[in-house]
């Protein structure tokens, strides 16, 4: 394992902070065996705070955040121009690998997948332990710190060797959350992170991003106008691949600057 | 609609539902008649000395196959070297790296590897080992056996790797994990159960093979004390005891093929009782 990899493992968990935006994309282009996706986007993201990604289907947004970690690589067809900056490092320079970018930009998905091999610990100290970390006393320490995160420690403490599956949905993707907590990444992307999960379990996630926030950058995909208005603090709106419009979260629900997102909040189309 | 047409309807309705029962139970059929048989012919004769005893000479009786069981298993031991790896390997390379022409060809040649007869499989082998190494070899016997597996064992592979749901890659990779690590510890742990399940299948297939072991392993009457000689087998055992004209060997070739039918029948249902689900719902 490499250095930088054990740095971050011993990081603490604070992420960093300063000056530089979490994320800053310059003229950001992604195409698919030729389509494109994505056109032009350029765009800063604050650290410390919930920036939420809305748009309608087929608009970009997944492809945007998929990108901010390199997910979008996992396609071979994909093809990626322009520049994306993590807290100030180009992330598609030449030298970095997509692996050392993914330990430092955790992710959450739509549906939850926790191993269905692992028990409720291993789920949490997964990335960890792959990793190569193999004190005890650390995993310990961070499976409790990392499920006490996602809001789950109370409901898990006192099975934590039962399988990750035998959790309800809503259960399963907080673990996912504490999972990706675990490795102490700089940044969380949530894609679409409650749109499978009924109003309780909803609510739950989204009081986790308000506390998250304090600490965390996040940048979430949701189709939920109402959840974008209540958890984040910015919004950019995205629709046919290009970025229209990115401003305060109240602006953008209360006085929109463009025609098309106004339609679009308002729920004229989408 | 006439009460006669809708007679005539029913008529066919249950010509068809009988026809195809009849056509189930035919399936069903072979087995339970070879297994009728075995159990006749072979039941009587299956006792202690068949599987710790050397054969006896012509004329004398008693004996047993000690050698072609023992021989048997370390035949699959050694396809189970050759065939497990490899064969594992291709199907994690087809499933989860390669994506292009190259893919498609070796699917292809597997695909048509297995539907090579096993007595080509022997003659291949005996041309790139036993032709070399001067003689037949239980070595010879376990690699053709192993070759056999391979195509096996990948195409099951690669299916059952295609089943665990991508979810579980891109999790993996999100947390800063490696492919290869992603691949060994979360994709292949996933599926487990159905390469085990694969492995076994394609170890009672072969288990039961003769024509390639004849250019082989070729048989031998005394317990093997190297991989470098003969090595007997109980498909060979049987097959030069059934020929014989001798009425005990007879015997013993039916104790034989019953007990390598039963190392079969265990072999599948091992595989049941792996692949049975622990969770019923859910997954």
């Amino acid at each position: 394992m490499s250095k930088a990899a054990i740095s971050i493992l011993d990081q603490s968990p604070s992420p960093q902070t300063g000056a530089a935006p979490a994320f800053s994309t310059r003229n950001l282009s992604i195409s698919f065996g030729g389509k494109k996706v994505l056109k032009e986007v350029s765009i800063d993201i604050a650290a410390r705070s919930v920036t939420a990604i809305i748009g309608p289907s087929g608009c970009g947004k997944s492809t945007f955040l998929r990108a901010l970690n390199r997910m979008h690589e996992l396609n071979p067809d994909a093809r990626m121009d322009g520049e994306i900056r993590l807290f100030g490092d180009n992330i598609y320079s030449r030298d970095v690998q997509p692996v050392m970018v993914r330990r430092r930009v955790g992710m959450v998905f739509q549906k939850s997948n926790p191993f269905p091999t692992m028990s409720i610990e291993e789920n949490v100290t997964v990335g960890l332990r792959l990793n190569g970390l193999t004190n005890r006393g650390t995993l310990t320490e961070r499976t409790e710190q990392s499920l006490r995160m996602a809001a789950l420690w109370d409901e898990v403490k006192d099975r934590l060797r039962a399988p990750a599956i035998s959790l309800s949905g809503g259960q399963q993707q907080r673990l996912c959350i504490a999972r990706a907590l675990a490795v102490q990444p700089e940044v969380l992307l949530m894609d679409e992170p409650a749109s499978a999960l009924d109003p309780l379990a909803t609510a739950k996630i989204e009081e986790l991003v308000v506390e998250l926030r304090k600490n965390y950058t996040i940048v979430i995909v949701t189709h939920n106008m109402q959840q974008a208005a209540r958890v984040s603090d910015m919004t950019a709106f995205f629709y046919l691949g290009e970025l229209i419009e990115y401003d305060a979260t109240k602006k953008i629900f209360t006085s929109p600057g463009k025609k098309q997102t106004e339609d679009y909040v308002t729920g004229q189309f989408g | 609609m006439t009460a006669s047409n809708h007679n005539w309807r029913q008529f066919k309705n249950l010509f068809m539902q009988t026809l195809a029962c009849a056509c189930g139970l035919l399936v069903v059929t072979p087995l339970i008649l070879v297994f009728y048989h075995l159990l006749r012919e072979g039941f009587t004769s299956i006792n202690w000395a068949l599987f710790t005893s050397l054969p006896k000479p012509v004329g004398e009786t008693g004996g047993g196959m000690g050698n072609a069981i023992a021989g048997t298993f370390i035949l699959l031991a050694q396809a189970a070297l050759v065939g497990v790896p490899v064969g594992v390997l291709g199907g994690v390379y087809l499933s989860e790296y390669s994506s292009n022409k190259l893919n498609w060809w070796i699917r292809f040649a597997a695909d048509i590897l297995n539907g090579v007869p096993s007595i080509t499989w022997g003659i291949v082998v005996y041309a790139l080992l036993v032709v070399p190494m001067h003689g037949f070899s239980a070595l010879a016997g376990g690699v053709v056996l192993g070759m056999m597996m391979i195509p096996l064992v990948m195409r099951t592979t690669e299916e059952v790797l295609q089943l665990v749901p991508g979810g579980y890659r891109e999790a993996a990779f999100a947390l800063g994990i490696s492919k290869w690590r992603t691949i060994v510890q979360i994709v292949l742990r996933t599926a487990t159960k159905g390469i085990v399940t694969g492995v076994l299948l394609a170890l009672a297939r072969v288990a039961g093979e003769t024509a390639p072991l004849l250019f082989t392993a070729l048989g031998n009457r005394f317990w093997a004390h190297s991989l470098t000689e003969p090595i007997a087998a109980m498909p060979l055992q049987i097959f030069a005891y059934a020929i014989s004209p001798y009425d005990d060997w007879h015997r013993q070739a039916w104790a034989g093929a019953l007990v390598l039918l039963l190392l079969v029948l265990a072999i599948n249902i091992g595989v049941r009782f792996l692949t049975r689900d622990r969770f019923p719902g859910k997954s």
